[in-house]
């Protein structure tokens, strides 16, 4: 009933967690067995380890959160040796998530991860929170299908392209990765955003700036996706916002294959495990026999 | 496996004017928690991330904890009554304060304002000499507490209103000089931290610090509660929820 297919890639379940929110996946096994989740989207990747941004890093907005990380991880080279096996004693699919600074470093990792054991490689072209790359690959369509096309040829693995939310207009970004060969879209990154303290007159966030996330953006991301799902063929996985099973069914509504919870996690850990459970439970109350039939059946006027 | 805990709250007291104590019925935590970890709680619907809180002491079942009001979601926890439901994760933190059980020595506990309350399960597991800072007398919180479990508390405050007048570096130093500690366990603002840290240094004594710094997931995932440190000579972040909160003080890098 929950089975469903990513550029040929076949998940259990739909729900998967969203890079940067469940490191590699150790601290939330503590919690359930990760064999219960469709796909572990894991922490950003870059090919070296990065120390990521000064604290504080985050800071709390209605129903929402800024992050400014900054891609903090040990580097492709330690996440195949150390983090791969580890996850590979699950059943569950690995999608490894991956960033550069230049067009060189996204070459050189989608490479490397191209012969590494995971499932599926997810372009990170919208991280907010790095001062070369990340976003800036993400917001020119030029950019993005010349990027994506390159990638392409490094690489035989089913490919997710991550969109930002900084954009005038998505589709046009989505049309650009589907023509630069992406397999998958997935969206929505953070949203740039900033919160001051009054009394010291500092941005909370260490970086000024930085990227929002939690329920507040949930109908910015289903709009998105909804866009994302008129303009292109691609499957989308889609996420921002998403705590319940009843926001996964209505992204799912809106256009989205599969979906991604995140910062859900950090209020609750069992956030998509629950999630799983109500589009289960909604498949079974509206006779849905495989949830695959409801993407994009939303009715607009 | 981990879970969250459903925890009643037994009493809930200010003990000054931003300052409050929660008594809960958590037993499972209770029974697990070594000082220095920390809960982390839900603060009601409009706020999204829990509140970390250190644990300042547990007993037969109860867990109390004593916070300073902060914010919005601090605010609503000092308002909580006997017989409300909260929920917890915890105990959390992989760091915590070395108890030497083996050592005759006394510890010298360094607390300054909200980072006194983690300390009281130290003095009451073993001996120990105690320095509290405080910005004045109103503000004295649990000093009869650790008056009823260690043998040497004295007191700084930044207006002379009890005790030392000023940080408690003055007192730290006597004690230093006068006694011999196996080690200094500290908590509090960074430049005390600093301060203490140097201190012990230059006395060749183990000094062990809790780390404060904002928090997202409270368990190691999301990597927002940075702490820098050296590790075989090579410097990087780690996490204050899962890898601390308490940290050797050497392995800090506090030139930031």
């Amino acid at each position: 009933m929950l089975s469903v297919n990513l550029a040929g890639v076949t998940l259990k379940n739909p729900v998967m967690t969203a890079s940067g929110t469940f490191g590699f996946g150790r601290e939330y096994n503590e919690f359930y067995n990760l064999s219960e989740l469709g796909a572990v989207n894991v922490k950003g990747l870059t090919l070296n380890p990065r120390l990521g941004n000064v604290p504080p890093r985050i800071a709390e907005t209605p129903l929402g959160i800024l992050n400014s990380v900054g891609l903090q991880n040990p580097g492709v080279d330690k996440f195949i040796e150390e983090e791969i096996p580890f996850l590979r004693q699950f059943d569950t699919k690995i999608i490894a998530n991956i960033s550069g600074s230049t067009v060189e470093d996204y070459l050189a990792i989608a490479e490397k991860m191209d012969s590494a054991d995971v499932d599926l490689l997810e372009l990170n072209i919208s991280c907010p929170n790095v001062k070369a790359g990340g976003m800036t690959f993400g917001t020119c369509p030029t950019t993005v299908e010349s990027l994506v096309k390159q990638v392409r040829e490094k690489t035989s693995k089913p490919l997710i392209v991550k969109l930002s939310p900084n954009v005038t207009d998505v589709t046009e970004i989505a049309r650009a990765a589907e023509a630069g060969g992406a397999d998958v879209l997935s969206l929505i990154n953070t949203l740039l955003g900033m919160r001051i303290d009054i009394r010291t007159r500092r941005p909370i966030l260490h970086n000024n700036m930085g990227g929002m996330s939690g329920p507040a953006v949930f109908p910015v991301a289903v709009r998105m996706v909804y866009q994302v799902h008129r303009a292109t063929k691609l499957p989308i996985i889609g996420m921002g916002g998403i705590s319940t099973g009843r926001d996964a069914v209505e992204m799912m509504l809106a256009g989205a294959s599969a979906v991604a919870v995140g910062t859900a996690c950090f209020r609750d850990p069992f956030a998509p495990i629950k999630v799983r459970d109500g589009i289960e439970a909604f498949c079974k109350e509206q006779g849905v026999s495989n949830v695959s039939e409801i993407v994009g059946t939303v009715r607009p006027w | 496996m981990a879970k969250t805990n459903l925890c009643a709250v037994i009493s809930c007291r200010a003990l000054t004017k931003t300052h409050f104590e929660l008594c809960l019925d958590a037993p499972e935590i209770a029974n697990t928690a070594k000082p220095g970890q920390f809960v982390n709680v839900i603060c009601g619907h409009s706020h999204l991330l829990r509140r970390p809180i250190s644990i300042c002491e547990t007993k037969e079942g109860l867990l109390r904890l004593v916070f300073e009001i902060r914010g919005e979601g601090t605010e609503w926890l000092s308002r909580r009554k006997a017989g409300d439901v909260l929920d917890i994760l915890g105990p959390l933190g992989n760091g915590v304060f070395p108890l030497f059980e083996d050592d005759p020595r006394p510890v010298l506990l360094v607390g300054g304002g909200v980072g006194v309350p983690p300390l009281l399960s130290v003095a009451r597991a073993r001996s120990a000499h105690v320095v509290l800072g405080y910005r004045n007398e109103a503000a004295m919180i649990l000093y009869r507490d650790f008056l009823a479990s260690s043998e040497n508390v004295m007191i700084a405050t930044d207006d002379g209103s009890v005790g030392t007048r000023g940080t408690v570096a003055e007192p730290v130093a006597r004690l230093l000089d006068q006694n011999d500690y196996c080690a200094v366990l500290a908590c509090g603002p960074k430049p005390m931290l600093r301060a203490v840290r140097d201190l012990s240094n230059a006395k060749n004594i183990p000094c062990f610090v809790s780390m404060e710094e904002r928090m997202g997931c409270g368990v190691g995932a999301c990597l927002v509660c940075a702490c820098k440190t050296h590790d075989h000579g090579e410097e990087h972040n780690s996490r204050v929820c899962l890898d601390g909160p308490v940290f050797p003080s050497e392995k800090v890098v506090w030139d930031q």
